[in-house]
């Protein structure tokens, strides 16, 4: 808990009037509108989560109430102050962390922190005081003299902080701050937070991860450009009482079962939880449908309670359909062994430096497969080691039983790879970028022209062809990304954090078609930071500090991080769980 | 699946190809980088640059004002390489016309200057020159002591002598100085084309993100280097016969040569080049280091290379340097070729060390992609 340094004066904190007002704004960008008639309020002492989909108006609002974006329309006024007429004193009255906060990566975490305050005008010596709290606060004490260029995801969220609470402001605005965050770097930063709360500032926080937004005082929920709902997440959430459920113990066949629920109609939403498929039914339908799903694959149905995230997913009318048009056109992938990705031993060293160390395990045909760990545990070493990026320094990476760094193009073409991002080409159209892809993978001619189409087709991509990829809305960036990497077939999918700050029913999309992949036999190793994402994994991998700590099932995983008064843990709870037995 | 293994395949090399060059010409910035510089250098250098003495003041502090003096000073005045000749009454006037930089040199005439000749003797002038500007200084004292010396023959003999010495220079009768320094720029901005295409190419896809994408595709590093070789190959050969062209055409400088082993040595000399850009960016994280590398390469290569001091006049370390930097054996081809219609004897005679080091150079990055993947 900080003292009083951090914080704003007490007074204010003590009186609940409202941080920040937002009266009728509006804000278009050429012919779109990002924001419409937007009316509501934030207030002191109050952790105000920003949530909604892509492109709904979040950043927008965001750059509004930092005075960095003018309205077009209405007013708004930050800590008493109105963001047009005194924007100087908005950027004294608040605090922003943008989604990538502006750290010097030359310089080291003690000069970044001097340099902001010089920058807003503050004596850095005669704050050793606030220093000391700052760094104490974020727990980068150790870390003074490290380089910011070389902190950890988590850590660098944590500095970005600490610069941005620097001039002690009223309001503190953070966007999107826990993407690419693992879950213990997340919890600290939600602890740093509710102790500012605590203390009477107003903390507006926009997030893509909806367990997030469940645990925020209050929700602004925005859709395209328009609230869509403002209170307490859990009045929300109270709306949609009785319709979920849970298919207990589904197992192997869990993919076709939760495909099958989403082509019900009554069925708004569904996801896979370990071993259970979870459900949503829609408003005003009836459990005949999901009853007879159940009965039919012999499972047990359990009503269990609404999350914030069905609330959300049926406000902006349901998920995708359970079907995927792509993994229908894959035919069974035909391999013949029955063990498609494999290490044994895998280390590697970067001078002193361990990031990988004596790495083991097998993947079956089919399976999907997860790489879970905290920001700097291995993850991403050991995922490029396995497909051919990184040589080991010591052990080996089989895929499809081929070593990728000695293998052949004809062999490299047995995998399927989808960067962090979507490593698309920014510079080449939309088809262009097709073309490309289906050129180097060896497709010739009329195959080519035929599986071109097809990814088109499968993917709805034709309205977009000659468009940039920088241009398309995420959802479409995230489906070309995916058609550039599977337009080959190939029997085993690398996927590196694919969902990295995708809204949830862009998630939903492409894990229905992963899904779909998995049930033709398409061997997937996903890395994510993504809780929900890791439940849809067969087996999950834990690495930490360059070792395999954990190997299992997700439900396995779970269930070992289960006591008296954790009865029924989360994945991120099993996660943290699993980070702490270890430390 | 239809997909062909081996080191080279059609198809995939086709597909790179087409996405490098549609990377240059879809980028806005590249194209600037491509295509303005090179213009602008060209008539930067051709009518801007030059090593000539012209149009300059020459301050003249005359206390004499006899016949001998006012002689000199007509001849000076009439000199085409002087503007304007500019008299002072005092001392301190034309040391400050010279510390204003507003003449380069001044001359004081002693007051027993014509005294002192029609006496039989040898009269003396004092010349100050403007040492902030050497060479130029330089050029200007050996203009004013030929006029001296005309000075000097009229007084002996009062009539003008016959010139001891006829110089006659071949190649170049007139020592028009943009014959000799335009066809040394085609190389000089083929050079930096295709340099910064090929650093900024592999640089970009890491940027992206999508270099890791392109390694786990099947498609080797051969292919890699040829396809990124390609089309900057093409683009610095079109600037090169471009700006040669210009030479001929604009310039009217007279080409004696062979085209065609000038067409293979541009070949071969940008080849060379791409191979050292290539290597930059194989080692650059991101553009901005690829940019930097690209010049802290080009510049010093260009200024090494005989472009502007001659190679012999180096320490021999240098010298020996100078023998690894391509634009130096395509200098002396290319200036031969227009100049003295170099045999073809001499032009392999630099033929053959632009391939070794194209050779080199392209095995290099090679495997500098290669070793990428540690």
């Amino acid at each position: 808990m900080p003292a009083g340094g951090v914080t704003p004066d007490s007074g204010r904190a003590a009186d609940s009037t409202a941080a920040v007002v937002i009266d009728s704004v509006g804000k278009r960008f050429g012919k779109r509108h990002a924001l419409r008639g937007l009316s509501t309020s934030i207030h002191y002492g109050q952790l105000t989560g920003l949530v909604g989909p892509d492109g709904a108006g979040k950043t927008t609002l965001m750059r509004i109430l930092t005075g960095l974006l003018e309205p077009d329309a209405g007013r708004v006024a930050v800590a008493g102050f109105d963001v047009v007429a005194d924007n100087d004193a908005i950027h004294v009255a608040t605090g922003y962390m943008p989604q990538r906060f502006g750290l010097y990566e030359d310089l080291s975490v003690m000069e970044n922190m001097r340099l902001y305050a010089r920058l807003r005008g503050m004596d850095a010596e005669g704050n050793a005081e606030l220093f000391a709290e700052l760094l104490d606060f974020t727990r980068l004490a150790p870390f003074t003299a490290r380089l910011a260029g070389k902190l950890s995801g988590g850590m660098k969220q944590k500095l970005g902080l600490a610069c941005a609470l620097m001039a002690r402001p009223a309001v503190l605005l953070l966007d999107e701050p826990s993407v690419g965050v693992d879950p213990v770097s997340r919890q600290d930063l939600w602890r740093m937070v509710q102790a500012l709360t605590d203390d009477g500032m107003a903390v507006v926080w926009s997030t893509a991860y909806l367990d997030e937004a469940e645990r925020c005082d209050s929700v602004l929920l925005l859709n395209e450009g328009q609230l869509a709902f403002a209170g307490p997440p859990a009045e929300l959430t109270r709306r949609l009482e009785g319709r979920s459920f849970r298919l207990e113990e589904v197992g192997a066949h869990r993919r076709a079962v939760l495909a099958e629920a989403l082509d019900l109609a009554s069925i708004g939403d569904g996801v896979i939880q370990g071993a259970g498929v979870r459900v949503m039914l829609r408003a005003q339908a009836g459990t005949e449908q999901i009853r007879a799903l159940a009965d039919r694959t012999h499972v047990r149905l359990a009503a269990v309670p609404p999350r914030f995230e069905d609330a959300f997913i049926d406000l902006l009318g349901g998920g995708p359909g359970g079907t995927s048009p792509l993994a229908e056109r894959v035919p069974p992938v035909q391999l013949a062994s029955d063990v498609t990705v494999s290490c044994r031993n895998l280390t590697k060293r970067f001078g002193d430096f361990t990031a990988t160390e004596d790495v083991s395990f097998e993947v079956r045909k089919g399976e999907i497969f997860g790489l879970l760990g905290p920001n700097g545990a291995g993850k991403s070493t050991t995922f490029k080691m396995l497909c051919g990026l990184l040589k080991p320094s010591h052990g080996e990476a089989h895929v499809v039983g081929l070593d990728l760094r000695r293998a052949t193009g004809a062999a490299k073409a047995q995998l399927g790879y989808m960067a962090q991002k979507f490593s698309l080409y920014g510079l080449l159209s939309v088809r262009q970028n097709l073309e490309f892809s289906a050129g180097v993978y060896g497709l010739e001619n009329a195959a080519r022209r035929a599986r071109i189409e097809e990814m088109i087709d499968t993917f709805g991509l034709a309205p977009w062809l000659s468009a940039a990829p920088d241009s398309l809305p995420l959802g479409f960036k995230q489906r070309l990304a995916l058609a550039c990497a599977v337009m080959h077939r190939p029997p085993v999918l690398f996927l590196d954090e694919p969902t990295s700050g995708v809204d949830p029913i862009t998630r939903r999309e492409f894990w229905t078609h992963i899904n779909g992949l998995a049930r033709r036999g398409v061997t997937v190793m996903v890395t994510t930071h993504f809780m929900d994402e890791a439940e849809y994994c067969d087996r999950v991998a834990m690495l930490y500090r360059a070792r395999l700590i954990a190997l299992d099932t997700p439900d396995a995983l779970k269930r070992g991080a289960a006591n008296a008064r954790r009865p029924d843990p989360t994945m991120e709870d099993a996660f943290i769980h699993l980070v702490e037995a270890a430390a | 699946m239809s997909q062909r293994s081996g080191i080279f395949n059609r198809t995939r090399l086709r597909a790179q190809f087409t996405k490098e060059v549609l990377s240059i010409l879809r980028d806005p910035r590249s194209r600037m980088v491509v295509f303005v510089p090179p213009l602008l250098q060209l008539l930067v250098f051709a009518f801007a640059a030059t090593l000539e003495v012209r149009n300059l003041d020459i301050a003249v502090h005359d206390q004499d004002a006899g016949r001998w003096s006012h002689e000199l000073v007509s001849r000076l005045d009439s000199a085409g390489f002087v503007d304007q000749v500019r008299h002072v009454h005092s001392r301190r006037e034309l040391r400050s016309l010279i510390d204003r930089a507003e003449v380069i040199a001044a001359l004081e005439i002693p007051a027993d200057f014509s005294r002192t000749i029609a006496a039989g003797g040898s009269g003396e002038v004092q010349v100050l020159v403007d040492g902030r500007r050497s060479n130029s200084g330089q050029i200007t004292v050996g203009y004013l002591s030929a006029i001296a010396a005309d000075v000097g023959a009229q007084v002996s003999g009062e009539a003008l002598p016959a010139a001891p010495v006829l110089v006659r220079n071949w190649f170049n009768p007139n020592l028009t100085y943009r014959w000799f320094i335009v066809p040394g720029l085609s190389g000089i901005l083929a050079l930096f084309s295709a340099l910064l295409i090929t650093s900024l190419s592999i640089a970009r896809e890491r940027e992206l993100g999508t270099f890791d994408q392109l390694l786990v595709s099947p498609t080797s590093t051969p292919e890699i280097i040829v396809s990124k070789s390609l089309p900057a190959l093409a683009i610095g050969t079109v600037l090169g016969l471009l700006m040669m062209g210009a030479a001929v055409g604009l310039f009217g400088i007279p080409f004696s040569g062979s085209f065609w082993l000038l067409l293979a040595s541009l070949v071969l000399f940008i080849l060379s080049v791409v191979g050292i850009g290539l290597m930059i960016s194989a080692i650059s994280a991101t553009q901005q280091q690829a940019i930097l590398g690209a010049f802290s390469i080009g510049v010093p290569a260009v200024l090494m290379s005989g472009f502007a001091t001659p190679v012999e006049n180096m320490p021999t370390l240098l010298q020996w340097l100078a023998q690894g930097i391509p634009l130096t054996h395509f200098l002396i081809i290319v200036e031969g070729s227009f100049l003295k219609a170099m045999s073809p004897g001499d032009i392999l005679a630099s033929l053959w060390p632009l391939a070794l080091i194209a050779l080199v150079s392209l095995t290099m990055a090679t495997l500098f992609v290669r070793g990428r993947l540690q």
